[in-house]
């Protein structure tokens, strides 16, 4: 074996450090290096290979191309009222306005998009939009902004050094000075310092067992927060997707986009009753994805559900001339996974964790996070879309939110001054990585891993009580208290084990505010649904944050603040026809 | 429950030069996928073995391998139509990191040096796209980036030639199609892309896992391209007025 020196690592000096290369981290590199900041991004899998690149269904704009009357308010109000009044109005209306600037931006970048016969950018109707808003090529929607965006970065000056993982931020006088990351292609660590650092790590629905999430979504951003002394938020906020696959066993959890029922598709129980009628009569299938979600489970629940533990999701009845143009990346999906074809038969569909709501929590005018110097954007970040994400909301939250923290953090740069990470510290943290390696009598760390999945899918999925999130507490806490005994034989050179090593934090920690933030939000909200408490109270209108205080976890609540009179009239508007 | 071989490569070039296949029994689970089956060792057996994935769905095109000789994604490979002993190795058109990853960053270099889009001047905005325009490019809009195809192709293997590959026509061809880009990439093919060297064996086409038309509907007309702009004179002489123009 080749033995590695802990003090064997390179230094690398930059304005902006960004994390992550998703639609989030490379639209914030483009406009932090148009800024003027020299930009080094760091990602854990390859360039053009983020967990953006799965997303399907579309991008939210109100360009109002396919119904004239849609504008940046309604899209505001949908995103505050969808999301049940608790996440931040600013966020929201930031989002709105800025979004159809962000699609026609991308489009000068490269991007094509679907279009109206007379060449405009065709919009699909997404659950809970009032109107048609989401532009979309196909469902590859999420490829071709990563492709676009990797273009861009490839062709400006940008350093990108990807298959590399982040495992600590360095911080000095109470602001963020850089990272250590090791790169998995060589084994080489490397030292960065950095005036200011950008988290865009993305979610971490790889807590749980039925996924749509790909493999880098293990909630590494909001440890590599905590740890580092910023504040998290309503961590208790995870979204399930109404329609992932069922079945075979090996495809559970993939997703079946929301294109699907944007495009027309019903959902029908074993019975054939299409149960959406009674759970929703107005808006049917395109209800807000909690409450699809919830309707599909409890179909499931009582009975009433397909023989591999699903509900029918049906299109076929729109002719397969119009499902392969609409849906061609659904129809291989189906027919290669699991010889289904949708233009003839039936899909199983249900639900499955999709998308992270918590997270970092930030300032909305400049994305910052409570640790100055830390910046975070994309779905790392918290308070767009409170106790739940409208269908295409984080595509535009990614443009939007990413331009304005690349833009914030170029500034932040040109004040700041960078600050040494001492040898110390670096080597500190390179002996801790190095620790996972050849222990005698080791734990596998993916057992504990495959331990906590299980458990957060069993009792803190779509349906929790307080019984249920203190027994997977409980658990939690127990596999926590076994992190010590982790370790993987080899080298640091691409050995998936050693990252599991670091994964495995992440989870803990993403998962153990889940669970505290779970319990301690008594009511029923968006998507966080308590059995025992099924009602939504006006005390939990708030916010529970959490952070560090040397070794010790601190809660509290928060609340956003109010929204201003103009803005409560333009909410209204929507609030009223959907009550 | 049913079991199956897989025989892996292993190597770990920081260690050593030294080639191998070990060989591992992994329970076979329905519509399971050559992935799944190295994820098992992976979590059960050796938590060393290296793989690069990332969406397990056919999206990202990480986990392009040969699978019994053949290159595939083997997210998109089921286990039930390999056989009871799969062979699992690294693609050969790239250097080893360690087991089944290769180093394949030399796509990016390439990436870099093609000319990127350029909107025709004047345009108005928002901008007018036909549909049936984004209908034709959207077919090369679709490639994942696997390299499946790269690795196929004799003239890559071969590291002779400057020929950017099938991937990275792939993507001229959609530039190129786009109705509002205004950059002229024949020169570029013929020279630094090497497009020449492609003698048209459609060994990438029938490996691509998007089921692009690689040679046929990509690579020909960029061929076609070169010989209509770059051989004759008098729409080169007029190329170059136009261009000292803008
Ligand atoms: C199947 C699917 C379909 C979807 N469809 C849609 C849709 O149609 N519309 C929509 O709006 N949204 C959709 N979403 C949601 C949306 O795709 C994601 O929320 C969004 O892409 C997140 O982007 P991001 O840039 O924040 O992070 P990601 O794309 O998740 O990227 C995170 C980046 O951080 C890196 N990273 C993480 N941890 C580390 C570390 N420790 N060290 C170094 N790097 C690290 C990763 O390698 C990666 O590069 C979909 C999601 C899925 C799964
Ligand atoms: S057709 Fe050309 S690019 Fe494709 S495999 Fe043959 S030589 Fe290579
Ligand atoms: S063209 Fe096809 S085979 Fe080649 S990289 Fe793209 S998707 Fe893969
Ligand atoms: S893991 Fe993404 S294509 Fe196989």
């Amino acid at each position: 074996m080749s033995e590695q020196s802990i003090s064997d690592f390179t230094r690398i000096e930059t304005d902006v450090l960004i994390i992550g290369a998703g639609g989030a981290g490379l639209r914030a590199a483009i406009e932090a290096s148009d800024n003027g900041a020299k930009v080094v991004v760091l990602s854990k899998s390859l360039l053009g290979k983020a967990h953006t690149v799965m997303a399907e269904g579309g991008v939210a704009a109100s360009l109002g191309n396919v119904d004239s009357k849609d504008n940046w308010g309604i899209h505001f109000a949908d995103t505050v009222v969808e999301g049940v009044h608790l996440g931040d109005w600013r966020l929201a209306e930031i989002n709105a306005k800025e979004a159809p600037d962000r699609i026609y931006e991308l489009e000068k970048y490269g991007a094509m998009f679907d279009r109206t016969p007379d060449g405009r950018i065709l919009q699909r109707a997404f659950g809970a939009h009032t109107y048609r808003r989401l532009c979309h090529v196909g469902d590859k929607t999420g490829l071709e902004m990563i492709r676009t965006l990797e273009d861009q970065v490839l062709h400006r000056d940008i350093k990108v050094h990807d298959e590399t993982v982040v495992t600590k931020i360095f911080k000095k006088d109470g602001r963020a000075v850089g990272a250590l990351a090791f790169e998995m292609r060589t084994g080489k660590f490397m030292a960065i310092k950095s005036k200011a650092v950008i988290l865009a790590t993305g979610g971490g629905g790889r807590l749980f067992k039925v996924t749509s999430n790909s493999w880098e979504s293990t909630g590494d951003g909001f440890a590599l927060a905590f740890d580092a002394g910023a504040t998290l938020m309503d961590m208790e906020m995870v979204q399930f997707h109404p329609t992932g696959m069922v079945y075979p066993p090996g495809v559970r959890g993939m997703l079946v986009t929301e294109g699907v029922r944007g495009e027309g598709g019903i959902l029908l129980n074993s019975k054939g009753e299409r149960f959406m009628k009674t759970y929703s009569p107005n808006k049917m299938e395109l209800d807000a994805r909690d409450v699809v979600a919830r309707s599909i489970y409890n179909e499931i629940q009582e009975g009433r559900g397909t023989e591999h533990g699903g509900v029918y999701l049906q299109i076929h009845h729109k002719g397969a001339k119009f499902i392969l143009d609409k849906l061609p990346g659904m129809h291989s999906q189906f027919l290669e996974f699991a010889g289904v074809d949708i233009t003839k038969e039936n899909m199983e569909v249900a639900p499955t964790t999709h998308y992270y709501m918590g997270g970092i929590k930030i300032d909305p005018e400049d994305n910052q996070t409570t640790l100055p110097g830390l910046f975070a954007c994309g779905e790392a970040a918290t308070g767009l879309h409170g106790a739940n994400r409208l269908g295409g909301n984080s595509l535009i939250d990614l443009l939007v939110f990413g331009r304005r923290t690349g833009q914030s953090a170029a500034k932040y740069t040109k004040d700041a001054q960078p600050a040494d990470v001492s040898e110390n510290d670096i080597i500190e943290e390179i002996s801790r990585v190095t620790g996972f390696l050849n222990k005698p009598s080791a734990v596998n760390p993916y057992e504990l891993i495959n331990e906590l999945r299980d458990t957060m899918s069993k009792y803190a999925g779509i349906r929790r009580t307080e019984e249920n999130l203190t027994t997977a507490l409980d658990i939690l806490l127990k596999i926590k208290g076994r992190y010590s005994e982790i370790g993987v034989a080899g080298n640091v050179r691409f050995n998936p084990g050693l990252i599991a090593c670091f994964e495995l934090h992440s989870l803990l920690t993403t998962g153990e505010l889940l669970l505290r933030g779970a319990i301690q939000r008594k009511e029923s909200r968006g998507a966080h649904f308590r059995s025992d408490y099924p009602k939504m109270s006006e005390e939990f209108k708030r916010n529970i944050t959490w952070h560090m205080e040397g070794n010790e976890v601190k809660s509290s609540f928060s609340t956003m603040p109010e929204l201003p009179p103009e803005m409560v009239k333009i909410v209204g508007q929507v609030e009223g026809h959907t009550q | 429950m049913k079991e199956v071989t897989f025989i892996v490569y292993r190597k770990d070039p920081s260690v050593s030069e030294e080639e191998k296949f070990e060989e591992y029994k992994v329970p076979v689970e329905e519509g399971m996928v050559v992935l799944d089956g190295i994820h098992y060792i992976e979590n059960n057996i050796d938590p060393t073995l290296a793989v690069r994935w990332n969406c397990k769905a056919a999206r990202c095109g990480s986990c392009s391998a040969e699978v019994n000789g053949f290159p595939r994604l083997m997210c998109k490979t089921r286990v039930e139509d390999m056989g009871d002993r799969i062979k699992v190795s690294p693609m050969k058109a790239y250097p080893v990191v360690k087991d089944l990853v290769t180093d394949v960053s030399q796509n990016y270099d390439i990436e870099r040096r093609i000319p990127e889009f350029k909107p025709k001047e004047g345009l108005q905005e928002p901008w007018r796209v036909d549909e049936m325009d984004v209908k034709r490019s959207m077919e090369f809009r679709r490639c994942i980036e696997c390299f499946l195809c790269q690795n196929i192709c004799h003239v890559i293997r071969e590291h002779e030639s400057n020929y950017v590959g099938p991937r990275h026509m792939v993507k001229i061809a959609s530039l190129d199609m786009h109705p509002l880009d205004d950059v002229d990439r024949s020169e570029f093919l013929h020279d630094e892309g090497g497009a020449g060297y492609c003698n048209i064996t459609k060994c990438c086409q029938e490996v691509c896992p998007e089921h692009i038309h690689i040679t046929d509907n990509a690579i020909i007309p960029m061929k076609e391209r070169i010989v209509g702009s770059y051989y004759d004179p008098i729409e080169r002489a007029i190329k170059k007025i136009r261009r000292k123009k803008r």
